[in-house]
């Protein structure tokens, strides 16, 4: 041993230069795909560039983002997107939790129940929200059919043509859809807390109701706020289905919607890039928050 | 003592049925969407408005037709190659970063790993401008390797990460035997980890498989026609030829051609993929 443990502490000195070596290519791509489109759409967002100007661009300064601040649109898509992150993201958790719970058990046919909650997960956005589109039409859809036949409802419900009612259907297929991935990270994190603590439990015949808050809640505690951090970094950049859903209607629109409108509908690219600077440094300062926490679950 | 034993009887079957009744009411939620999205797949254009729960008639006159319409199978086969380029491309890439970042103490390695957890937070629309000029330059708007270049960023952060977990999990002396017997870097990752690694290269290269496939945002601004779209975005701009047509069979048996093959792959790795999705987020 005292003769091998040389070797390889001089092999890891040696070696310092190989390990960049086999990282460069990863590190090439980050900057060249990530790194730098970044750079080029802050830099964007202080000039007057339009689609097919890129070049001879004049430096307006921060007139962008005066006139984003005072854009009654902008307000509402900043609205839309809270809304549907403060909404979405605490209801998927919920429901995530005890779908996370169930796949805790063993019990017959635990594998296809798995199997089971992972579809809406794998279906492709656009088709989920397509299909929801359907089942939510106002006059055809089986939704509202449903409803009315079990005499919830008189009328039917304009899921998608009036604008609160489709902010309601957004956050639905949101998270119909995303309550699966939820399950999934409750689930890790279920399994890895110590099982002695519930062996315990359940020899002093605790109930459950009681085990879940004084036990397992607080045990999750960490996993639930890294999840939900990890979810509503997702949510607010939302696009795909309300891109569908809202058909169009800027009143519904959410700030990655209202940026990407702007850059490529609206031709001005200085514009839209100010739009998705904000949700960047928005974003970036949830991702501060994320990654330190998860920096400290690491250390531990 | 009987009384007492058949009150805890009673309570367990109480219990069982409460937790069968949840199963059902979870299965149902999961799957009653994608089962009506078949359902009106399957029924002739004049019957797609009934709300009937089973089909009267079942007709596959939707798929006949999907399956003539060029701009849908040029979108499959757009998604497919540019899905397969991007997660190829992207499984390569971090298979050889992976190994530095999982196996060798360096300064740097964690300010790397940060950077990569990072990029995946990103907004893609505060890239769009940035990509949309170098996609200029390089003269490659409205084709394939646009969607690949953009793919990049969205495939290669995640990807790094879940393959960094799984080489983790790889015991040291393997690693160790092998620098004794005097083999290279290169030697000990292509010739003792990729074997070992075969199960979870397919698994993240199916992730990426799949983030490439759904995604829709740059597909949608970086073609501009039918030849080029991908499958989300023709799905998306899919609409009838006048106001008042509902073509919703037709959408719903695309939607479903282009689901189930991903579904039944998603079902066979299925634990696999749950041990790389949960990779990122959670053990951290």
């Amino acid at each position: 041993m005292k003769l091998i443990l040389p070797i390889i502490k001089k092999k890891k000195v040696g070696n310092n230069l190989s390990n960049w070596l086999f990282l460069a290519p990863c590190l090439i791509v980050l900057v060249v795909c990530a790194g730098w489109p970044l750079f080029r759409t802050i830099f964007f967002s202080f000039t007057d560039a339009t689609l097919d100007n890129l070049k001879e661009i004049t430096f307006v300064g921060t007139d962008n983002f005066v006139s984003l601040a005072r854009n009654q649109e902008w307000w509402k898509a900043v609205l839309n997107t809270f809304i549907i992150a403060i909404i979405s993201v605490p209801l998927e958790t919920c429901l995530g939790i005890i779908v996370a719970l169930v796949l805790n058990k063993s019990f017959k046919g635990c594998g296809i129940m798995r199997a089971v909650v992972l579809i809406p997960w794998t279906i492709p956005t656009i088709v989920s929200a397509r299909m929801w589109a359907w089942m939510l039409n106002d006059a055809y859809g089986i939704i509202n059919e449903l409803l009315i036949r079990a005499s919830i409802i008189d009328v039917p419900i304009p899921w998608t043509v009036s604008n609160t009612m489709s902010i309601v259907s957004i956050i639905l297929v949101d998270v119909w859809k995303t309550t699966p991935y939820m399950a999934l990270l409750l689930l890790a994190g279920l399994q890895s807390l110590p099982q002695d603590c519930f062996e315990a439990a359940d020899v002093d015949s605790i109930p459950p109701l009681k085990k879940f808050f004084k036990l397992i809640l607080p045990l999750m505690k960490p996993t639930i706020i890294v999840a939900m951090i990890f979810r509503t970094l997702d949510a607010v950049k939302i696009f795909d289905l309300v891109y569908i859903l809202s058909s169009g209607n800027s009143a519904n629109a959410t700030m990655s919607v209202f940026a990407r409108k702007h850059l490529v509908d609206y031709n001005e690219v200085g514009y839209g890039s100010a739009a998705a600077t904000v949700l960047l440094f928005f974003v970036a300062f949830l991702g501060v928050i994320y990654i330190s926490f998860s920096s400290r679950k690491m250390r531990d | 003592m009987i009384l007492k034993v058949s009150k805890w009887k009673f309570k367990r079957t109480l219990k069982k049925m409460f937790f069968c009744a949840l199963c059902i009411v979870i299965a149902v939620c999961c799957l009653f969407p994608f089962y009506w999205a078949i359902i009106s797949s399957l029924r002739c254009s004049s019957d797609v408005f009934s709300a009937n729960l089973f089909p009267s008639r079942i007709t596959f006159e939707n798929y006949k037709y999907i399956f003539n319409d060029i701009t849908f199978g040029c979108a499959l086969w757009n998604s497919t190659s540019v899905a397969i380029i991007t997660s190829v491309l992207a499984s390569i890439v971090c298979l050889f970063a992976a190994y530095p970042l999982a196996r060798r103490k360096f300064t740097g390695r964690k300010r790397v790993l940060m950077t990569a957890l990072g990029v995946t937070t990103l907004p893609h629309v505060a890239v769009l401008s940035g990509m949309f000029e170098m996609i200029r330059i390089f003269d490659i708007y409205n084709e394939k390797s646009a969607l690949v270049l953009a793919y990049m960023i969205i495939t290669v952060p995640f990807t790094l990460w879940v393959m960094t977990n799984f080489m983790n999990s790889i015991p040291k002396d393997l690693e160790e035997a092998a620098i004794m017997d005097g083999a290279s870097q290169y030697t000990i990752l292509t010739k003792v980890f990729i074997p070992i690694l075969k199960p979870a290269i397919v698994t993240t290269g199916l992730l990426a498989f799949i983030a490439a496939w759904n995604e829709f945002l740059f597909a949608l601004t970086f073609t501009l026609t039918n030849q080029a779209r991908t499958v989300p975005v023709s799905l998306a701009l899919f609409s009838g030829a006048s106001q008042h047509e509902f073509p919703y069979g037709l959408i719903m048996a695309a939607g479903v051609t282009v689901t189930l093959p991903l579904m039944l792959l998603v079902v066979i790795f299925q634990r696999k993929i749950i041990s790389g999705l949960t990779a990122g987020a959670v053990k951290g």
